[in-house]
């Protein structure tokens, strides 16, 4: 896309506002490159095209990730993926892999405008999600490396660990949803939004 | 009375530094900080809290805990309320205020109890037998009496002010009950690294070593519970979890525990949250509930001043009441002499000891007679005398045959402490699905053979020493640690001596002395008014299975759950059908194990977090513009946009005119969109629509619909072919997602032979369609590198450029009947061009539009909407749509249509309809009829599924599914509405616009 487009993130309208007291820190990582991938474990050529596309092992263990720089791959099921790259990358990296699986019983979907990348740090971070979400978020149960698709109270998500809080992946249309219930649920430890 | 007049010296857990005011019955008291409002009364000499259920008999406090049976208050009043809050459970805050439930005009005077006086005529099911005729009496009349006679508390009826929340939890080792046994499992699991929780329903951790005079390693009881629990606090993975009750163990080791955060402070103190729910799944379950001890069962043991033996120690030794003056202990067993002689320590004088069993030798007994107080062995208390207050108490001889004999002897007393042995807390097992087994040596249900990963210590295993508590609660503990993948070791345990007791004697119910059917009433359930004569009454009429008489009798009913009379209970069922009571079995334990607020099952599951609110990426755009909204499945989604001065009526009049005349536009982003791609799509689709899709050229779209096995109208939809095997699939806005698991359904388990992936780009892409005479001209603009013209780009067709700089698929199709485009843009860029075709259509007046001009236009047009002119039982005949089915080739629903109801051509068919009356709308699921003057019941021929005021029309327009319909046209029908008017209407083509089609022929 040009320069001269405006861009609204899903999480357009809610303020920053950076508090260092917060327990739960909340950062939006905005225009992400997102592309749903679907193909065949048992083809060898799929995770060699995907390798020589974005330089990355498809993780095939369920619930796992693979990354390299900015881009990360999840594994989503048995026969489905996702890749999150850097911002304004879409089209390119669509292209490039649709080339290089042309052939196989494989898709390459741009859904960079349906979801966004939320980060939430902060000493409450695992509380917070705990409220909503029923998995076991514990770094010993769900550890850096490890994804996983669930639901905060209604909302379905994609989670990752990182090293100092977790990742979320959330729908555009209930991103709006997903932060008020963060808002809410974090009243009692405090609550910032940065960039 | 001065204040804490029965407050002793010294002694207890309260703090006498920190008193504490609070209101009974109107009444101001003082109690101290540490107490429970049951304690603080008891300190100032109240004993009468409450009045029982159906015979309005004075009652007081029996228990000191959960099981407390009588002593339920009215907490608080306004928003604030609770009703039945058991006072035992209370822990007192300044200026608490708190009531007798059950009791008019008040507990001293209770115009109830005349009841009492009719006890012998108001049996177990006297409700059912005397109030069964006439029928109109049951609501009017008897319902309303028996309601207000026998209430429990009052709920609030204002709104909870109060916030609650619920989260979920995991652990390794779920340890409920911080007792000895409890602390013990905590402290074994905890070291050994694993993830522990250790919960206790009181405000203090401790259980019974809190009230408990013994030693543990030389020191007393309660500086070992300090210990431990300074050591828990050291582990990082241990979560210790006060005034928690574990309330419900469910499948799969899944427990709920419902923890008050703010229930012991002052009112005004309260903030954030009020309770929290845990949802918890554990590993391991340790239960370490304790047990609860028995009363025994003798004429008017209801009486205030009766007291389980063990509360009396309480009661003693933690909150430092002096009880009575004059105190009498009844017990078959060993463990209420420990109560006697810490009554005597206290300076109380004990009367006697009265035991069925002969020459007691138990370590107990012996110190009892060696502090000088008098034995009475091989008797029973008879009947408790009395009318506010016990004033004393009748002792006969037990006889070796079980009767009672020789000459009665009045004992006069003030208080009486009571115990029937023990029964353990086995409901968190039995709620597992543990079967429980009667063990005749300890005279009590055990905890069966676990079903889950659970098992139960201490005292709620029937060990009742604290030997065995702390023993049993470090070997379960390093045990469920080790189950759970820790490597550790079973601790040492603590030295402790347990006094050696004599076994106890089982004594269900004392022998009475009076004929049957005479004699004072002895009451085996508190709360529900059940006593002996109830049950054998059950037993008589032929109640043999104890969930019956339960259920006749009241027995265990109610907040109580009979947590105290259960036992005693079947016991005394058991006898009278002449059976074992394992034969006669215990009623089923189901969770709640104490009460629950809704306020915490709700949690934060109110108002806007109820439920998702989806929103599109314009829907910031709609708010400015003042657009009101409809709810759409989970979506809001504009319904029409007023300009000020404007009604509904007057915005959706002028978007209707704007589309038909001029430009008009609509966020209709929320439609479902699935991407399909593979060798197999274009066949995918030809099962899963009723039309053929192989020879869709690419870049071309068309309408499809979607059927459900039994051949009726599921979904519907325009999908597009982007490429040769790759197709994006539009759905209705609220079946997106049962479409999309329906696509997924037919491809997983009936063709996995397929070559077809799907992935939901509902979300991805924004759509705005452009609709109206004047729309070409305005998507020309902000599309400058598409060609529009009719013969480039014709009817549903698709073409890829630009709009306002963006990438963008365009859809030249119609849902109105006007020339009309939807352009597609990623949803992040959805602003940016929604301004930019604002701004190209500004001289032609571009009108935003909702979802109720939508439909108006395309029910001026005859076009469907699903699941509101089909409902499941539609077919496509049935709409008139024959034409969108195939004549060859399979696809879901198919067979289905001949099936002699799907097949007959007299089904409810869908027609159109103009009420005589053109200004009159009908409303729509209006019924129809032939004759509104025939007699009721009147034969239906069909309903009104849509229905507007169309001011293309200048008239109202409807849709109905008639029987028969396509047959019917010009004929006239009748809706008799709702205020009495009929509404008559002609049946016509469901198309008042254009119906050749030249609109979009443009």
């Amino acid at each position: 896309m040009s320069e001269a487009v405006r861009l609204q993130s899903p999480l357009v309208g809610f303020q920053l506002d950076a508090r260092a007291d917060a327990g739960v820190i909340l950062r939006e990582r905005a225009f992400c490159s997102h592309l749903n991938l679907r193909g065949e474990q048992s083809d060898p050529a799929f995770a060699a095209a995907i390798k020589q596309v974005l330089g990355l092992e498809v993780p095939f263990t369920p619930n796992t990730t693979t990354s390299a720089g900015d881009q990360t791959l999840y594994w989503l099921g048995p026969d489905e993926w996702l890749l999150v790259a850097a911002p304004e990358q879409a089209a390119t990296l669509e292209a490039a892999l649709r080339k290089a699986l042309a052939g196989q019983f494989a898709s390459v979907v741009d859904i960079s405008g349906g979801q966004t990348v939320v980060e939430l740090r902060g000493g409450n971070a695992r509380d917070v999600l705990a409220k909503g979400c029923p998995l076991d978020l514990h770094p010993r149960a769900f550890g850096v490396g490890q994804c996983a698709q669930s639901h905060l109270a209604k909302c379905p998500l994609l989670l990752r660990p990182l090293a100092d809080g977790f990742e979320v992946v959330v729908r555009r249309s209930f991103s709006d949803y997903f932060f008020s219930w963060i808002e809410d649920a974090a009243q009692e430890y405090g609550f910032s939004v940065v960039s | 009375m001065s204040a804490q007049a029965k407050r002793l010296d010294r002694g207890g857990r309260i703090d006498r530094a920190t008193p504490v005011n609070f209101t009974f019955n109107g009444k101001t008291y003082q109690g101290c900080a540490g107490d429970t409002v049951a304690s603080a009364l008891l300190a100032n000499g109240v004993h009468l809290l409450a009045r029982s259920w159906k015979y309005h008999r004075p009652r007081g406090v029996i228990a000191a805990g959960a099981e407390e049976p009588n002593a339920l208050l009215q907490l608080e009043t306004g928003a604030y309320a609770v009703p039945n809050a058991r006072a035992t459970q209370i822990e007192l805050y300044e200026d608490l205020k708190a009531s007798s439930v059950n009791a008019w005009p008040s507990v001293e005077f209770d115009a109830m109890a005349i009841n009492g006086w009719f006890a012998r005529m108001i049996p177990a099911g006297f409700y059912y037998k005397t109030f069964m005729w006439p029928k109109s009496f049951w609501t009017k009349h008897y319902e309303h009496y028996i309601r207000k006679a026998a209430g429990f508390g009052v709920a609030p009826v204002d709104h909870d002010p109060n916030r609650y929340e619920k989260t979920n939890a995991h652990c390794d080792v779920l340890v409920v009950g911080a007792g000895p046994a409890g602390l013990a499992a905590a402290l074994a699991a905890g070291r050994s690294g694993a993830r522990v929780i250790l919960a206790d329903e009181q405000a203090e951790m401790g259980g019974s070593l809190l009230a408990s005079t013994q030693t543990i390693d030389g020191q007393p009881a309660a500086e070992w519970v300090s210990a431990a629990l300074a050591e828990l606090a050291t582990l990082p993975e241990v979560r210790v979890l006060p005034r928690a009750t574990v309330y419900g163990y469910l499948d799969h080791n899944f427990l709920t525990i419902a923890e008050r955060l703010n229930d012991h402070l002052p009112l005004r103190a309260r903030s954030a949250n009020r309770e929290r729910l845990w949802r918890v799944r554990a590993k391991r379950v340790v239960l370490a509930t304790g047990a609860h001890e028995r009363p025994l069962v003798f004429g008017n043991n209801d009486l205030p001043g009766v007291m389980l033996a063990g509360a009396v120690s309480t009661y003693t030794n933690r909150y430092a009441v002096r009880l009575g003056d004059k105190a009498v202990v009844f017990t078959n067993n060993d463990s209420a002499y420990q109560s006697a002689l810490d009554l005597h320590a206290a300076g109380v004088n004990v009367v006697a000891v009265v035991d069925p069993r002969s020459n007691p030798q138990g370590e107990l007994p012996l110190a009892a007679r060696a502090a000088g107080i008098r034995i009475i062995d091989a008797s029973v208390v008879t009947e408790a005398r009395g009318g506010k207050r016990i004033s004393g108490v009748q002792v006969m001889g037990l006889t070796a045959n079980g009767e009672v004999g020789g000459s009665a002897q009045a004992l006069d007393c003030d208080l009486l402490a009571i115990s029937g042995g023990w029964s353990p807390v086995i409901h968190l097992s039995s709620q597992s699905c543990a079967k429980a087994i009667w063990s005749d040596e300890k005279a009590c249900f055990l905890p069966g053979k676990p079903v889950q990963a659970e098992v139960s210590v201490g005292a709620c295993a029937g060990e009742f020493t604290l030997n065995a508590a702390l023993a049993g609660g470090l070997a379960a503990g390093a045990q469920a640690a080790q189950l759970a993948d820790f490597e550790t070791g079973v601790p040492a345990t603590p030295e402790v001596r347990d006094p050696l007791e004599q076994p106890m004697l089982a004594l269900w119910r004392v022998p009475s002395p009076a004929k049957p059917g005479r004699g004072s009433k002895a009451f085996i359930d508190f709360q529900n008014d059940v006593g002996v004569s109830d049950i054998r009454l059950a037993a008589r009429e032929g109640y043999q299975s104890i969930e019956h008489t339960k259920r006749y009798t009241a027995l265990g009913f109610g907040t109580d759950q009979g947590k105290l009379g259960n036992i005693n209970g079947m016991a005394v069922l058991a006898e009278a059908l002449a059976q074992t009571l394992p034969e006669t079995g215990t009623t089923t334990f189901r969770p709640n194990y104490t009460p629950v607020t809704f306020g915490t099952i709700a949690g934060r599951d109110l108002g806007e977090l109820f439920d998702p609110i989806r929103k599109t990426a314009l829907h910031g755009w709609h708010v400015e513009h003042g657009a009101k909204f409809e709810d759409v499945g989970q979506w809001k989604r504009p319904w029409y946009y007023p300009r000020p001065g404007e009604d509904m009526h007057a915005a959706v009049n002028r978007e209707c005119l704007a589309a038909r005349n001029g430009v008009a536009l609509m966020d209709a982003s929320t439609l479902g969109k699935v991407d399909i791609q593979g060798e197999d799509a274009a066949e995918f689709l030809n099962l899963i629509y009723t039309n053929a899709w192989k020879k869709l050229g690419i870049g071309m779209a068309r309408y499809g619909l979607m059927l459900k096995e039994d051949g009726m109208i599921f979904d519907d939809g325009v999908t597009v072919r982007l490429a040769e095997n790759h197709f994006v699939m539009t759905t209705t806005t609220g079946g997106a997602a049962r479409v999309m698991t329906w696509l997924e359904r037919w491809l997983q388990t009936e063709w996995p032979h397929m070559k077809v992936r799907l992935t939901s780009v509902t979300d991805h892409w924004a759509t705005i369609a452009v609709v109206g005479p004047k729309s070409r001209e305005v998507v020309s603009r902000v599309c400058p590198d598409i060609d529009f013209s009719k013969e480039a780009f014709p009817f549903m067709a698709l073409r890829e450029g630009t709009a306002a700089g963006v990438a963008a698929r365009v859809v030249r199709i119609s849902f109105s009947g006007e020339l009309s485009y939807e352009i597609n843009v990623n949803a992040n860029a959805a602003r940016q061009v929604w301004d930019a075709v604002m701004a190209a259509g500004a001289e032609f007046d571009i009108t935003p539009y909702g979802t109720e001009t939508m439909h108006v236009l395309r029910a001026e047009k005859g076009f469907i909407i699903v699941g509101q002119d089909t409902d499941g039982s539609v077919t496509p005949q049935d709409c008139g749509m024959g034409w969108a089915i195939k004549k060859t080739g399979d696809f879901i629903g198919r067979r289905s249509f001949s099936r002699p109801d799907t097949a007959r051509s007299d089904r409810k068919q869908l027609v159109g309809l103009l009420t005589s009356d053109p200004n009159v709308v009908l409303p729509e699921g209006a019924q129809l009829v032939k004759n509104p003057n025939a007699p009721i019941p009147n034969p239906m021929e069909g309903h009104v599924s849509s229905s507007y005021w169309s001011a293309n029309c200048g008239r109202s327009i409807a849709m109905a599914l008639v029987k028969d319909g396509f047959k019917r046209m010009g004929e006239t029908l009748h809706a008799p509405l709702g205020d009495g008017r009929v509404v008559s209407a002609t049946i016509c083509k469901p198309v008042f616009i254009d119906p050749e089609g030249a609109h979009q022929n443009v």
